[in-house]
């Protein structure tokens, strides 16, 4: 065990990834993420003082069209592959509950 | 069995049509595809139809296009209009896109007919195929072991004869180290020289459509047919396709080449002695072979294990059981997202989200993602250091060649190993290529790898094209 991570950590992590993990999984994740991230610890032995980050290897900037109209996908073709849909809209269960 | 470019000249010659070539491809597959678990979607009606239609324009005199009739296979992450697909994962399962990947439009343009859908590690994670929800593909050259991935069926596809040309996605290897263990020529094309509108998104600033083929010619020319600007994808390079297969005869000679020792240190003994031999045949064709040491390299698997599985941690968010795919009902809405996320992703999915997810999150941001964009800009500048003094680079495509079933599916580390002569390629946005060279142990292909600098394709075809004429490969 490398301790890169811990048990709380992974339960949390898996609480903003919304995946229910069991005790098991917790158990094998908490240990290999671990180790995947002591491996990533060899990129502390660089100087990076000075280096700029690069999220994108071309640098790109925004693209942007002309603002005309042009057809879109046809919105009952789209509709057709949700799990639930009425009124022509995607239909979800509850937001909003009582407060706690 | 015959290239795709012979097809081509048969279908619009009219020795052969588009439909007789189609169910010859549709047979092979009803013979193996069972035993191999090549596609996850044979799509013989679709098929039919299109070549019914090649047929009947080649009848009409007309131009039909450089792949003529040639059946393709097409990794299942590709949209095809109205054809499942699955990413190999259950949280698609049931999925039929309302639109055509760009590369699929091109294909059919072409005069390509697609036969179906291949097997991948779910959503393009993982070296092997293990990671599919539907089952492992199997090596064609040995079903006892694995065909390398992710696009792994792909290359079954053609390792088996199913088709002579496919489509894979490469994020970090996933054309080139399944090219290498089934004995194939595989591309990973300069970041933006095709489109990935279409493409289901794993890591998308290091995503990139590529060809499989038997030959480097084959390759060549799928890839000049899927390549050119796409307004459709923002990173789409704003210039046209370049011509491949008119130049993969240039040869080599003049050429500098740089023998990269980091890119042979830690591979097999067959597997080093492969590419020691490459660098001779090069040298007989005229170029010149250079050592060469970027010891920057070494660090790019950590960063890689950190970028990527950022990316795919906010692209994968978007399945959460409300537009697409499954959802398991729950009583409120995050509580279903929770149930579809958690039944509908593998472990090795997970796994990557968790690591993306904790990566990204406050107070470990700067540590690891930020840590890991700064070795990508020393890993850009070292190969532009490299390409100031050579024309391409030369190394192993993996440490390995094909191993064998459940050998390394309970150590993650151990898988993401094999990716370690091909990520470094995937952070700088560059071009490679795996060309078959040699064998190594049990008489098992061995990849070896080409790299140049971006919008190079054309000089590392030429170079592939050397090697597998010294390897009697044509």
């Amino acid at each position: 065990m490398s301790g890169a991570i811990s048990r709380d950590e992974v339960a949390k992590v898996a609480r903003l990834a919304r995946l229910t993990l069991s005790e098991t999984e917790l158990e094998t994740f908490t240990e290999q993420l671990g180790q995947i991230l002591e491996h990533a610890r060899d990129m502390n032995s660089l100087d990076l003082t000075g280096v700029a980050a690069t999220a994108h290897p071309f640098g790109i900037t925004n693209v942007v069209r002309d603002d005309v109209v042009t057809a879109s996908l046809d919105r009952d073709t789209v509709l057709a592959m949700a799990p639930d849909v009425r009124d022509h809209r995607f239909a979800v269960p509850r937001i909003l509950g009582e407060a706690p | 069995m015959k290239s795709a470019l012979e097809i081509a000249a048969d279908v619009r010659s009219g020795a052969s049509s588009a439909v007789a070539e189609l169910e010859r491809s549709l047979s092979v597959i009803a013979q193996r595809n069972e035993a191999l678990n090549v596609f996850l979607h044979v799509d013989s009606e679709g098929a039919r139809a299109a070549a019914t239609r090649v047929d009947a324009r080649v009848a009409r005199g007309e131009d039909v296009g450089a792949l003529a009739g040639v059946p393709v296979a097409i990794k299942d992450n590709l949209c095809q209009v109205g054809v499942p697909t699955t990413c190999s994962s259950r949280i698609l399962e049931g999925w039929r896109p309302p639109y055509s990947a760009t590369v699929v439009e091109r294909l059919v343009a072409a005069g390509a007919v697609v036969v179906g859908k291949t097997n991948l590690d779910e959503f393009a994670m993982g070296s092997s195929t293990e990671n599919s929800a539907f089952g492992p593909t199997r090596n064609p050259l040995d079903p006892s072991r694995v065909p390398g991935g992710s696009s792994g069926g792909s290359a079954a596809a053609v390792a088996s004869d199913m088709t002579s040309i496919s489509l894979g996605s490469d994020t970090g290897g996933s054309i080139r180290q399944p090219a290498a263990l089934c004995g194939l020529v595989g591309v990973k094309p300069t970041y933006g020289l095709v489109s990935r509108y279409g493409l289901v998104a794993f890591a998308s600033s290091l995503d990139q459509v590529g060809p499989f083929a038997r030959s480097v010619t084959d390759a060549a020319l799928l890839l000049e047919v899927i390549a050119g600007h796409d307004v459709r994808d923002s990173t789409s390079l704003p210039e046209p396709a370049p011509s491949l297969v008119a130049r993969v005869n240039d040869g080599v000679a003049g050429m500098r080449i740089g023998l990269v020792r980091e890119l042979v240190d830690g591979a097999d003994d067959s597997v080093a002695a492969a590419v020691h031999a490459a660098a001779d045949a090069l040298r007989a064709a005229g170029a010149e072979v250079v050592d060469v040491s970027i010891p920057e390299l070494g660090l790019t698997l950590s960063a890689y294990y950190l970028i990527a599985p950022a990316e795919a941690s906010s692209n994968l968010a978007r399945f959460d059981g409300v537009r697409y795919g499954r959802r398991v009902d729950a009583d409120d809405v995050t509580s279903m997202m929770e149930a579809t996320r958690t039944a509908g992703f593998g472990a090795e999915v997970k796994r990557r989200i968790m690591l993306g997810t904790y990566a990204l999150s406050a107070g470990y941001y700067d540590a690891y993602y930020g840590q890991a964009l700064k070795v990508r800009t020393l890993t850009i500048n070292a190969f532009a250091r490299a390409y100031g003094e050579v024309d391409a680079l030369l190394g192993a495509t993996t440490p390995s060649v094909a191993f064998k079933f459940g050998e390394k599916t309970d150590d993650p580390m151990a898988m993401y190993l094999n990716d370690v002569f091909t990520i470094p390629t995937n952070l700088a946005g560059d071009p490679a290529l795996s060309v078959p060279f040699a064998t190594g142990e049990e008489g098992l292909p061995v990849g070896v790898q080409l790299l140049g600098p971006g919008r190079s394709e054309a000089r590392l075809f030429a170079a592939a094209r050397v090697l597998e004429i010294a390897d009697g490969r044509a």
